[in-house]
């Protein structure tokens, strides 16, 4: 593995897209950057616009008003890109599953590189997903 | 022989290549004085590296509707003024007595360039958030820029009317330094708030405000573009506290023991911009313009006439 592959792997920028979430994941994934997990030890940074990010961390049941918008920030990333799913919502449906507003889970609308479950997952879980799709890279 | 020394002058010491390398470990030092502040851990020591290794890799975007000229030629802009200010600084730290007159002049201009190449990239994104951004980096070029060149005038004044750069050296080495004295210690402190201004560091960072306009100039920019912006932002954190060591603080020395203190002297300044970053929180747009205009200006202006006096 090269040098450019390695610096990928320890600087991923996440970009975080909130698909009608009901904001618990949101907060599991800022608590990730709090000193008690501090994921900047390992490079990984919150940015605010998508031509910067290198994961595109979805919380939320991703609805049919988010669906078009999910699709164009996808495509205006800056490549390669990796996709997580953070909780039940876009990784299954959770209890949004039949609802008239859903647009399906996460997977029927982008590629999705990594699953993290739980209603909402805890920092934990998030930090053990990441590390997850680092070794996934190799 | 003397046109491939100076092409070596510029691209490897003191010129692009030492001041990038130095500038990725300053970044890497505020990053982990920052965490530390933060109670946390940090980042480890290469992750400036890995991120600007990491951007040269990825995809380069350029926006539709944007200026493809202008999107592409700011930030290499930005870059080769850095370079030169760099080149220049260290050029006159070696050899104090190799300078041409008004060097002070020029790297005083030549710092305001990688504003400008900021307030070029917003404007050519063509994106609403950018062209905020750009805007208000405009304002505050306009409010900082009348006292940091007053603070600057002190000291001219101050060493008895130079405007050579290894002059203004010498004297410090002959005399002290220019902040030993009244009117050097406050163009000193005004030169270090105008400093911050000039990094867009946290009290005065409403250009990029991340939170609320989530990076403005920079919101398009991706892959080698931001890379090399990024890259000029950290030479730039190297290059401005030493400077300012240079015209206020006595002087970056190298030889023997002096050189030990001169670094000292640099981090001291450094860990006072992060301090100052870390502990403000946010002034409005219009708040800074009151600010540099009203008492920053006046407490110049006071300086300078202080020196007159020979305070």
């Amino acid at each position: 593995m090269g040098f450019k592959e390695n610096a990928l792997k320890r600087s991923l920028w996440v970009f975080h897209f909130s698909g009608g979430s009901c904001n618990n994941c949101d907060i599991e994934l800022l608590d990730c950057l709090t000193p008690r997990y501090d994921l900047e030890r390992f490079g990984i940074e919150l940015v605010g616009s998508i031509r910067h990010a290198d994961i595109i961390a979805v919380t939320g049941i991703v609805n049919r008003q988010c669906k078009p918008r999910l699709e164009k920030i996808y495509k205006q990333a800056s490549k390669p890109v990796f996709v997580v799913a953070c909780g039940a919502c876009p990784c299954t449906g959770g209890i949004f599953k039949n609802s008239y507003h859903t647009a399906g889970p996460l997977d029927e609308i982008i590629p999705v590189d990594a699953y993290i479950p739980g209603c909402p997952p805890k920092p934990e879980a998030i930090i053990s997903a990441i590390v997850k799709l680092r070794n996934k890279l190799e | 022989m003397e046109t491939l020394k100076s092409i070596l002058y510029f691209i490897v010491f003191p010129g692009f290549l030492f001041t990038a390398i130095a500038g990725i470990l300053v970044s890497w030092i505020d990053r982990k004085v920052t965490a530390l502040v933060q109670w946390r851990v940090g980042p480890p020591f290469m992750q400036p590296l890995y991120d600007f290794v990491k951007l040269l890799g990825k995809e380069t975007i350029i926006p539709r509707g944007s200026s493809k000229f202008t999107f592409l030629l700011s930030p290499v802009l930005s870059l080769t003024s850095i370079t030169i200010v760099s080149t220049m600084l260290w050029h006159t730290f070696i050899m104090p007595s190799k300078g041409f007159v008004g060097d002070l002049i020029v790297i005083v201009y030549l710092l305001v360039m990688p504003s400008i190449a900021i307030i070029l990239a917003g404007f050519s994104s063509a994106n609403p958030l950018s062209s905020i951004g750009a805007s208000r980096e405009m304002k505050l070029l306009l409010s900082y820029e009348l006292p940091f060149i007053i603070s600057v005038l002190v000291a001219v004044i101050n060493s008895g009317n130079e405007i050579l750069m290894g002059n203004i050296l010498m004297f410090q080495n002959n005399n002290g330094a220019i902040a030993g004295s009244l009117s050097g210690i406050l163009a000193f402190v005004v030169a270090i708030l105008c400093m911050q201004a000039k990094l867009a560091l946290v009290p005065f960072d409403a250009p990029e405000a991340e939170t609320e306009i989530t990076g403005g100039p920079f919101i398009e920019y991706s892959g080698t573009p931001l890379a090399i912006f990024k890259l000029s932002r950290w030479m730039l954190l190297f290059v401005l506290p030493l400077f300012l060591v240079g015209v206020f603080w006595g002087g970056f020395r190298i030889e023997g023991i002096d050189l030990l203190w001169s670094v000292l002297k640099y981090v001291a300044l450094l860990v006072v911009i992060i301090l100052i970053k870390n502990t403000a929180p946010r002034f409005r747009i219009d708040q800074v313009l009151k600010l540099f205009w009203g008492p920053i200006t006046f407490l110049a202006i006071l300086a300078v006439i202080l020196a007159y006096l020979g305070v």
